[in-house]
């Protein structure tokens, strides 16, 4: 079990602090990836805490020093608290560790298999919300993607893990993974800015539509709007999408603004259907359907009255 | 701190050197001058080559204070650019560490630092990297070998210009290609901001068996100089230059 090249260390292990001398103790692994290595363990006081292990400590500083900065503001949390960081002299050799509040929940990545698509609308929109409140700190996240977001148990509400992405506005971005990334499909810059985040909204969408990441072509931009149109459920979406993926919306609440409207659209176009499926099937109901056309009715017989009007004072 | 600028060699190549003199004493000399070289190694699925050029390329880049990677042919646009972002932070790491020694006496380095102040070290090491000047010669083996590596590497090179272009300093590409037509080594793109419309010179690059890494390097190092002259004349006098001949 134990790996020290690959930061791999057998549960049990205890890890002390060379400058503030705090001892934790690894329960088990919870993921690696090309950053570091998260551990599930437990302070003295056995509270459960997220304990991170990085060989590179520049990004796992710059990463804590972000999640500091959060920690002063006030309102919803952002990412998750940062207890304690430091370096654990081990073998001969330092790893940088930091220690995070153990959020408890299950990756975005994992539910939007599992979940309707609506469900990814929802997620979505609860990530607007709380881009919007990032954005204001002056950072964008970065390297926005399902894996990187989590949905904790109560509540379902969603939160943003893996703050190493995270860079200043107006500066390049630190990381990005190429399907998420605008630049990769030649629509925009890596400059941080809001709308960088907001491309990966909408990715992060085309994704779950997918099931999957699609690869890039010769024409990337022509290829999203295709896939965009062969896909049903997108469709509803396809302008909100378009906007997104050109970088014209400027700010998350725009953006969630506009997601609102194109929900609630879709939802009476789907009520409109289900008129459809209960004409074909004959029910004592179906004689409301006529009262849908009256209105309409109405309204032309009074335009019709009101131009005749018009007409007849104009003509006098 | 000053506003400096970094200066690198990407050196893109899939093999061993055979002509010429030996790159790793190039990289050296290189290293010298104040110019960082990085090797990426190139592999597909079908290289049988293994360990024997990739020696090589670890030794290229430890000698030229710089950065070695060796990817697969579809990871290599991410790649070359964190490479080149990681290569400028070691380098202001250097500078800095330099800086804290004769500070803080023998061995003090930023790692040596509690965590707290090293987070902000990291962030005058994060803003000096955004912007700074950075100036990056790219050389691309074209022997055999690469031939079908190329389009690739053509789009990493554009993607790189990308990642950079979004930093606020200023950067300044030149790409040569080796072995060249005539000569061993061709320069087919002069010091430019910008990266782009560089498919045509990827088309005319007819294939040669040997490859000289080693005089690749040594002109890479030439054409430095010619940088810092044409830099010099700008900021000497622009308008000079507006009455000059044209």
């Amino acid at each position: 079990m134990t790996d020290p090249d690959n930061l791999c260390y057998a549960p049990g292990t205890m890890i002390v602090g060379k400058w503030h001398r705090n001892r934790y103790q690894l329960i088990r692994l919870l993921g690696s990836g090309a950053q570091g290595t998260v551990y599930l363990g437990h302070s003295g006081d056995a509270h459960p805490v997220a304990i991170k292990l990085a060989k590179d400590r520049s990004s796992l500083i710059s990463e804590a020093h972000i999640l500091e900065q959060f920690g002063r503001l006030q309102g919803d949390p952002l990412g998750p608290s940062l207890y304690d960081s430091d370096d654990w002299v081990t073998g001969g050799s330092t790893v940088g560790f930091c220690v995070m509040e153990y959020l408890e929940g299950t990756s975005l990545s994992e539910v939007l298999k599992k979940k309707a698509f609506d469900w990814s609308l929802v997620y979505v929109l609860q990530l607007l919300k709380q881009l919007a409140q990032l954005h204001k700190t002056g950072y964008i996240f970065g390297d926005l993607k399902p894996e990187n977001l989590m949905l904790i148990r109560p509540g379902y509400s969603i939160r943003c893990l893996d703050f190493g992405g995270a860079t200043k506005i107006g500066r390049s971005v630190r990381e990005y993974t190429e399907f998420y990334d605008r630049g990769y499909w030649g629509l925009g810059s890596r400059r941080a800015e809001p709308s960088y985040d907001l491309f990966a909204c909408a990715m992060i969408l085309i994704y779950a539509a997918a099931g999957r990441r699609i690869t890039r072509s010769s024409e990337p931009q022509n290829q999203l709007k295709h896939f965009i149109d062969s896909q049903g459920k997108l469709v509803p979406y396809r302008h909100f999408l378009l906007s997104a993926l050109s970088s014209d919306y400027t700010s998350a609440e725009q953006m969630r603004k506009e997601l609102v409207r194109a929900m609630m659209a879709v939802e009476s176009h789907e009520r409109h259907n289900s008129h459809a499926a209960a004409a074909r099937y004959p029910r004592p109901r179906t004689k409301r359907k006529s009262n849908g056309w009256t209105p309409a009715w109405l309204a032309a017989s009074m335009i019709i009255t009101a131009y005749i009007v018009f007409v007849v004072i104009y003509v006098m | 701190m000053k506003k400096g600028t970094l200066k690198q060699i990407l050196l893109i190549t899939d093999g061993c050197s055979n002509e010429g003199e030996d790159p790793v004493a190039m990289a050296a000399l290189a290293r010298e001058q104040g110019i960082t070289v990085n090797v990426i190694g190139v592999l597909d699925q079908y290289d049988s080559e293994g360990g024997h050029g990739l020696q090589e390329v670890e030794g290229i880049a430890q000698s030229g204070g710089g950065i070695s990677q060796i990817v697969q042919t579809r990871q290599l646009a991410q790649t070359v650019q964190m490479v080149t972002k990681q290569a400028m932070t070691q380098t202001i790491k250097g500078v800095i560490n330099q800086q804290l020694q004769d500070i803080l006496g023998d061995g003090e380095t930023v790692e040596d630092l509690p965590p707290e102040k090293r987070g902000k070290v990291m962030e005058v090491v994060d803003e000096v990297g955004e912007t700074a000047d950075l100036n990056v010669c790219i050389l691309v083996d074209t022997s055999a070998s690469m031939k079908n590596k190329l389009p690739t590497v053509r789009e990493a090179l554009t993607d790189l210009s990308l990642s950079l272009s979004a930093r606020m300093g200023e950067n300044q590409f030149c790409l040569f290609l080796f072995p060249g037509k005539r000569k061993p080594v061709q320069k087919v793109i002069a010091w430019t901001p910008q990266l782009d419309s560089i498919e045509r010179v990827f088309e005319k690059i007819s294939s040669h068996g040997v490859t000289p890494t080693g005089p690749a390097i040594k002109e890479a190092i030439k054409s430095f100089a010619s940088i810092a002259h044409k830099r010099a004349f700008y900021d000497g006098d622009d308008e000079a230059y507006d009455d000059g001949p044209r």
